[in-house]
């Protein structure tokens, strides 16, 4: 926009005469070089977005043969063995969300604390390194968090799984089938693989994305209303309630919704820890259950061509949930105060 | 601390007005009594913590731990370590309730329990983190003092062979051949369209920007599927690196988009402003002024983006097949990479091959931190805010400038006009 208004109108003429001045041209008279970059600026936007259209369209056009085959079925349908003709996401999909509910529920908490510690409690000299450790946390390959789990917490995670289905059994998703309440010889391999510990794992990665996003827009909250908060007595917490989370709701809630897109892509983490199953399985601390990006992971290989559409249609239907999810994210942290803060 | 601690009450303040009244003989008026300052009265603190907090803290800690372990020992059939640390974090908080509501209102204590789930959560955070890493080292320890680690590949390491034998060299070759076509792939695209996004605004681009913002959760697995059925099935390429490169450099680009735009919307717009008013257009404004001013936040876009290629598993399962042989042609063969090789060498029940991998990964782990503590020394500055090195860089490009314009001048004055003068004349 500057550059329209900024650019040079009176081109090389004499100093206009005040009373015959006609209306100055305010439009741009871009030169050569202008036109040129524009347009390849323009070509580039255009180039990711056909990119992005290509890999939605393309998906969409090879998974077609596979749901025309399956029609609504693909939807009800437990098993997946494309080969015996029935196939479907009922399993999958439930899996994959049961995933990303536990690592959002562990994360959030997590994520919130940080921020918050970052922003509010922790002493200024420490903030850079923590920002900078958070950072990094979002940089470490997810194999490494995958091994971290396969090895160790799935087998300290027993414990806790044990206590939570023994106590908490009677709330149907903490029921574990074939398992008697406080039997000392109970194996531990009922409670390995589950819902439960590939959602901690997770929930590992997603809480630094979270965390991120949200202790931006708490920093951004008035310092004006703070002092405001102080001066009218409240305490730190009383401040943090009053007026830093009102400000940074929308992010509290974009944050949440951006580590809930990542949790549901979530792959080879939760390819090494579950074994995979295919019914819906609904108590999350039992051994075996499933997500749609396992899923491909461990089938991409098959040799039949309509195997491999019907995966593009597991993964077609992933896409179009985190896209949702994304989409509701992008326009809950648009419309709240501090996104609209953080605009200018 | 937000609450303000009461100071003892100030002797000096009743035994100076005391003084003053007895010292006066009777006044024919009246003269005000004005209260001294208080000689003896301290400054008040308003921050910093307290022997209490400490205390109750310490307190409410041994008195949890010790009431878990009750529990745990005596009372109920509990197992396990994780378990434990998390019933006494919840028994702790209510002691500390207890604690301190024995001397503070209730506000107060609100305030101090809000303040220790904060501080714990984020110790559990950045705790999971050091956790994670400091494992990885001690899992792979074993394998990475040997030097053949890094100089050899597996072509002909069997699973039961020592660690003396084999390494890692195909992989780290792998790795880097893939960040390259990656980072070839995405950088031109990416900066591009995030220069498009920001230069030329309108509802096209609004567009666009929320598409890629959209895509930035794209499943990794999501883009190695789409390289896997173009490339590999339709194309007929094979499993190779230039397909991973690929799939990667898809997986990055809305990322590397993303962040790039932000750097670019927080640019202070008075410096275009100042380029426009000087005359110039839009693209030497761009190329002279915006990239210049934004060029370390920009490689720090483009270099977490390659700590996010340089990790990630799922598209390269899905477009280059494992291997043990080092292959340096992206074009043709199977090529194998860091993550990958942790992936397939942990599958093996053999301590040895599991000692590998974790190897594997504590190399990533290495290149990721150098990308990061890289990316965090030429970049997380603000635009226009520059280092010693580059003010001096700066300075020196500046005085190169005036000393060519004065020799210029110089050269035309002696030319033109012939006179001493302009010799003088400091420029």
């Amino acid at each position: 926009m500057s550059s329209d208004l900024l650019d040079r109108a009176p081109r090389g003429g004499e100093p206009p005469v005040a009373a015959a001045q006609p209306r100055r041209r305010l439009a741009v008279n871009a030169g050569a070089a202008d036109r040129l970059f524009r347009g390849t600026a323009r070509g580039g936007g255009i180039l990711v977005l056909l990119l992005m259209a290509l890999v939605g369209g393309f998906l969409t056009y090879r998974a077609w043969l596979a749901l025309r085959t399956a029609g609504f079925s693909f939807i009800t349908t437990q098993e997946w063995s494309p080969g015996g003709g029935s196939f479907g996401i009922a399993a999958i999909m439930v899996g994959t969300i049961l995933i990303a509910i536990v690592a959002i529920a562990t994360a959030v908490p997590m994520a919130l604390g940080t921020a918050l510690y970052i922003s509010e409690y922790a002493p200024r000299w420490l903030r850079r390194t923590l920002i900078a450790m958070v950072d990094l946390m979002a940089a470490v390959p997810s194999v490494v968090y995958g091994l971290w789990g396969f090895f160790l917490l799935q087998w300290r995670v027993v414990g806790l799984s044990r206590w939570i289905s023994d106590w908490f059994g009677w709330i149907p998703i903490f029921k574990v089938d074939g398992v008697a309440r406080h039997d000392p010889l109970a194996t531990a391999t009922a409670y390995t693989s589950s819902t439960f510990a590939a959602g901690l794992v997770v929930s590992l990665m997603v809480a630094p994305i979270a965390c991120s996003v949200m202790r931006e827009a708490f920093g951004q909250a008035p310092a004006g209303e703070r002092e405001g908060a102080y001066a009218l007595g409240a305490t730190r917490w009383g401040m943090i309630r009053s007026v830093v989370l009102p400000f940074g709701r929308g992010a509290v809630i974009g944050g949440t919704m951006l580590g809930l897109g990542r949790a549901l892509g979530e792959t080879i983490a939760v390819v090494m820890i579950i074994s995979p199953r295919f019914v819906i399985q609904p108590h999350i601390l039992q051994n075996g259950t499933s997500s749609v990006s396992s899923l491909i992971a461990l089938r991409y290989g098959e040799s039949s061509p309509f195997s491999i559409s019907a995966l593009m249609a597991a993964g077609v239907s992933l896409f179009v949930l985190t896209l949702a999810v994304n989409f509701i994210a992008a326009q809950v942290v648009a419309r709240s105060r501090s996104g609209a803060v953080s605009e200018a | 601390m937000t609450t303000i601690e009461q100071p003892a009450a100030a002797p000096g303040t009743t035994t100076g007005a005391g003084t003053t009244t007895t010292a006066a003989s009777p006044p024919a008026t009246v003269v005000p009594r004005r209260p001294t300052a208080p000689a003896g009265q301290q400054r008040r603190r308003i921050g910093g913590m307290r022997r209490t907090d400490v205390l109750a803290v310490l307190g409410a800690l041994a008195a949890g731990a010790a009431t878990t372990g009750v529990l745990w020992t005596q009372l109920g059939p509990f197992t396990g370590i994780l378990g434990y640390v998390v019933v006494t974090w919840l028994v702790t908080v209510a002691w500390f309730a207890l604690l301190v509501s024995f001397d503070e209102n209730r506000p107060v204590v609100k305030d101090r329990i809000a303040a220790f789930v904060v501080h714990s959560l984020g110790i559990v955070l950045f705790g999971a983190l050091v956790f994670v890493i400091i494992y990885t080292f001690k899992r792979g320890g074993p394998a990475l003092p040997h030097l053949n680690f890094y100089t050899q590949d597996l072509r002909s390491t069997g699973p039961q062979d020592a660690l003396t034998k084999g390494g890692v060299l195909h992989a780290i070759a792998g790795t880097l051949i893939e960040l390259g076509i990656a980072l070839g792939i995405a950088v031109p695209l990416g900066l591009l369209a995030a220069v498009y996004l920001h230069e030329v605004p309108g509802r096209f681009s609004r567009f666009v920007r929320t598409v890629v913002e959209a895509m930035t959760a794209l499943p990794d697995i999501i883009a190695g599927l789409f390289i896997y059925a173009t490339l590999i099935i339709i194309f007929h390429l094979g499993p190779s690196g230039l397909a991973a490169g690929a799939a990667l450099g898809l997986t990055i680009l809305p990322i590397i988009i993303r962040a790039a735009d932000v750097v670019l919307r927080l640019m202070p717009g008075s410096l275009k402003e100042a380029s426009y008013a000087l005359g110039s257009g839009q693209w030497r404004t761009t190329w002279h002024v915006l990239l210049p001013t934004a060029r370390s936040g920009l490689a720090t876009a483009v270099i977490l983006g390659a700590a996010r290629a340089i990790g990630e598993t799922s598209p390269v399962l899905l477009t280059a097949s494992a291997t043990g042989y080092i292959n340096l042609d992206p074009l043709h063969g199977p090529m194998m990479s860091l993550p990958l090789l942790a992936y397939t060498l942990v599958a093996s029940p053999e301590p040895n091959e599991i000692t590998r991998g974790f190897g594997a990964a504590a190399v990533l782990l290495i290149l990721v931190l150098v990308l990061f503590i890289v990316a965090r020394t030429i970049g997380g500055r603000a635009p226009g805010d520059l280092s010693g090195r580059q003010i001096r860089r700066r300075e020196l490009s500046s005085l190169r400038t005036a000393r060519r314009f004065t020799h210029h001048e110089e050269h035309l004055s002696t030319e033109l006009l012939s006179t001493e003068e302009w010799k003088e004349e400091p420029r």
